[in-house]
């Protein structure tokens, strides 16, 4: 007799399919961080002399702080000499528009399934490409300049709208923060900075696509997004990374500002190269995201499906500062093999009035371990505050785990905070009833997963559902044989 | 349609059916009964093709081809339906999506382009009728939180949508008040055809008073004691199992 096999355990096994390396002339600064490598980076971007100085306070905090152990993950001993902070790919020239980029470059983000060419592209959709450390370029920026809309590369906003960034850059996530948000603001290199005046809702959603190409690099983006009164702008970033042995180190840090009824929806599709299946390699994602609503009626909806990197460590949050706001975090985080994620975010009812959803959906498979953590804190002032909060886990075969930690803090009597979690297991009798209705496992458990997923899948901008379901599937790929 | 010749089958080693023998044609309506325990579902995993029995020895053949061969969902694809007993729940699945995606992978494998919804739909309403099953039911979840009845319709249901060419049920009556247990019934009889051959597992023979049977097999203790016409199952009614087992548990321990 064959020995019978675990269903489920084969169905999760699946290559990655953007593993690739782009082979492209590439200006790389030694291993290494330093004062010396901060300056070498800030002179690199021609930054203005407040900017290095902020780095290097940064820098100096960092110094002095130890990585967050209170997470439910396990990694070795990260060696921050060893990472390079500074790789661009070399650009033949200035460019005008994506069309003129690199062939090479092109045809990267071609096999991506991201047609940088602006005829292609989807139209209603406007991109920055951001490779290594550098943005390579920008689409649409004119059109959406015509109504006032700032999207660049945030180098770009820091040589052409510096009192913008300099008001808004870490006000939000401050660079003592913690120790990847410290690490960031000393080392950042590129990211996306994205202006929307008063009044104006943003006619294209705006997307950043993050790519790590060179080898032992790490990724130490910034974004920043201002929405003056009533605007309204939605974002999405997407990313991928090669197939390597060696972990490389992304550590982001995301800050969203909504003054008095504006919207941000920001949306994630992350795809970080997770590791092989014994959980050689993968990128360690330790990502600070955070936003205020800062006038009354502002509102800030995070949407994240999470199914690379071999660790997450990532809590989007919400500072609900303005009376009536609104903070949603929607999330599916897939892991399988040895993957581990610990992820969930903070809503911080400041204002009169406000509102907090938080609905997360755990997927573990493989080896992996899935732990949603969360906070929800309402101060004295926070009269009225509501929150609903839903964390449900799903298993596939039982060698993973999944956990949920819910923090609460509510020092305000008419806050009302609701808490609800399930845990299910796809079993082996489900699979057999699919089976035997002509189901094979594989299409069973993506029929599962997607109708556990759903709610939160739901909240993605249209043109990017389908991409993030058929993401999904293929992470799923080999979940159950 | 369907030969099962001398099949045994173990779980965990332990011996579960000690050769079975059934042969079953088109058209016919055959019913096993049997006391608790005797391996009635068992046979029915084992003609499915569930993982966890293995079967030792003997063949089976199904429509020409060899059943032991084929995949789980192949043999459903070529025409097996298994009515379950007790069917799992499925969160977050609707028992419309399900449907959609079995009806349409077995159309996949038989060469057929899929149902669009509209083909899809007009089928769901003529089937529905057939067993008088609840729309809304059918925009919940697969079995979650559905009532025995309501399972037990929603199986027969999927049975009707998958218009399968052998259908075995597992103790679809169980569990139903006489009412449901009539619309079950007639939900059956509806279904029965020339070509589509069934086979109805049951502990009483309640059911064979509204699905009348041509043949009728006794099973216990992994073996098939005793076959014959539909006047078997009354006679079995009238004396109890014992009556059967009895002269079987004598003979075996002399
Ligand atoms: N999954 C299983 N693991 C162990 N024993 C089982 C399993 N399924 C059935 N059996 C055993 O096999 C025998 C036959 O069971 P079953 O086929 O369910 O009988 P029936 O359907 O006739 O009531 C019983 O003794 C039962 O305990
Ligand atoms: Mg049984």
């Amino acid at each position: 007799m064959k020995e019978k096999p675990d269903t489920l355990e084969q169905a999760v096994l699946t290559e990655y399919k953007y593993g690739f390396v782009t082979d492209i002339d590439t200006d790389v600064i030694a291993k290494g961080l330093s004062e010396n490598t901060i300056r070498l980076i800030s002179s690199k971007k021609n930054e203005p002399e407040w900017l290095l100085d902020w780095r290097l306070k940064a820098y100096n905090h960092w110094l002095k702080l130890e990585e967050p152990k209170w997470a439910n993950i396990k990694y070795p001993i990260i060696n921050y000499q060893d990472i390079i902070y500074y790789a661009a790919p070399k650009p033949k020239k200035q460019l005008n528009s994506l069309d003129e980029a690199d062939p090479e470059l092109l045809a990267t983000f071609e096999k991506l399934g991201i047609s940088l060419n602006e005829q292609k592209r989807l139209t209603g959709v406007a991109v920055d490409v951001v490779m290594d450390s550098v943005s390579i370029a920008t689409s649409f920026k004119e059109q959406l300049s015509e109504i006032g809309v700032i999207f660049c590369s945030i180098s770009e906003a820091v040589q052409l709208h510096p009192e913008l960034v300099k008001q808004y850059l870490g006000s939000i996530v401050p660079m003592t923060d913690n120790y990847f948000a410290a690490l960031n603001s000393a080392v950042f290199t590129d990211g996306s900075f994205c202006y929307i005046p008063k009044g104006v809702r943003c006619p294209m959603e705006l997307s950043t696509y993050f790519r790590i190409n060179t080898e032992n690099a790490g990724q130490f983006e910034r974004t920043l997004i201002i929405a003056e009164d009533e605007s309204y702008v939605s974002y999405l970033e997407g990313c991928t990374a090669p197939t390597r042995d060696e972990n490389q180190l992304h550590a982001a840090v995301v800050e969203l500002v909504a003054h008095t009824k504006a919207e941000i929806k920001y949306s994630t599709v992350q795809n970080w190269y997770p590791g092989d299946k014994n959980g050689m390699g993968g990128i360690y994602n330790f990502v600070t995201k955070r936003g205020i609503c800062k006038g009354d009626h502002s509102k800030i909806s995070w949407t994240q499906v999470e199914t690379g990197s071999a660790i997450t460590w990532k809590y989007p949050s919400v500072i609900l500062k303005g009376d009536y706001s609104i903070g949603e975090f929607y999330s599916v985080a897939f892991t399988n093999n040895h993957q581990q994620a610990d992820t969930g975010t903070k809503m911080t009812h400041l204002g009169k009035n406000t509102r907090s959803r938080i609905v997360s959906k755990g997927i573990s498979a493989g080896h992996s371990q899935n732990s949603y953590r969360g906070l929800v804190r309402a101060s004295k002032q926070a009269t009225n505050a509501r929150n609903y909060s839903q964390c449900d886990s799903l298993l596939l075969g039982d060698k993973c785990g999944a956990h949920t930690f819910p923090y609460i803090e509510v020092k305000n009597k008419t806050a009302i905070v609701e808490h609800e979690a399930t845990t299910s297991k796809i079993g082996e009798d489900q699979l057999f009833y699919c089976k035997q209705r002509g189901i094979d496992a594989e299409t069973a458990v993506a029929l599962i997963v997607n109708g556990f997923a759903k709610e939160v899948m739901n909240q993605l901008p249209m043109e990017f559902a389908v991409e993030a379901q058929k993401l999904l599937a293929i992470s799923m790929e080999g979940s159950v044989g | 349609m369907l030969s099962v010749k001398n099949i045994h089958a173990n779980i965990d080693g332990r011996e579960i059916l000690k050769g079975i023998n059934l042969d079953i044609k088109p058209g016919e309506v055959h019913a096993i009964m049997g006391p608790n325990g005797s391996g009635k579902s068992t046979l029915a995993s084992v003609l499915a093709g569930r993982e966890e029995y293995e079967v030792t020895e003997g063949a089976v053949s199904f429509l020409g081809k060899d059943l032991l061969e084929l995949s789980t969902e192949d043999r459903a694809r070529e025409g097996l339906f298994l009515a379950f007993q007790y069917p799992v729940e499925i969160p977050g699945v609707s028992t419309t999506n399900f449907i959609k995606a079995a009806v349409n992978e077995k159309r996949k494998y038989l060469g057929q382009e899929p149902l669009d919804a509209v083909a899809f739909l007009k089928m769901m309403k003529e089937k529905m009728a057939l067993v008088e099953i609840d729309q809304r039911l059918l925009s919940r979840s697969i079995n979650e939180g559905f009532s025995g009845g309501e399972k037990k319709r929603n199986e027969v249901f999927q049975m009707a949508m998958l218009e399968p060419k052998l259908a075995i049920m597992d103790e679809t009556d169980s569990g139903l008040d006489i009412d449901a247990l009539r619309i079950v019934a007639n939900g059956i009889n509806k279904l029965r055809s020339p070509d589509r051959a069934m086979l109805l597992i049951t502990h009483y023979q309640r059911l064979l008073d509204y699905i009348h049977p041509d043949f009728v097999h006794v099973l216990y203790n992994g073996r098939i004691v005793k076959s014959g016409k539909k006047e078997l199952a009354l006679e079995l009614e009238e004396k109890g199992y014992d009556f059967i087992t009895d002269d079987i548990d004598l003979a075996a321990n002399q």
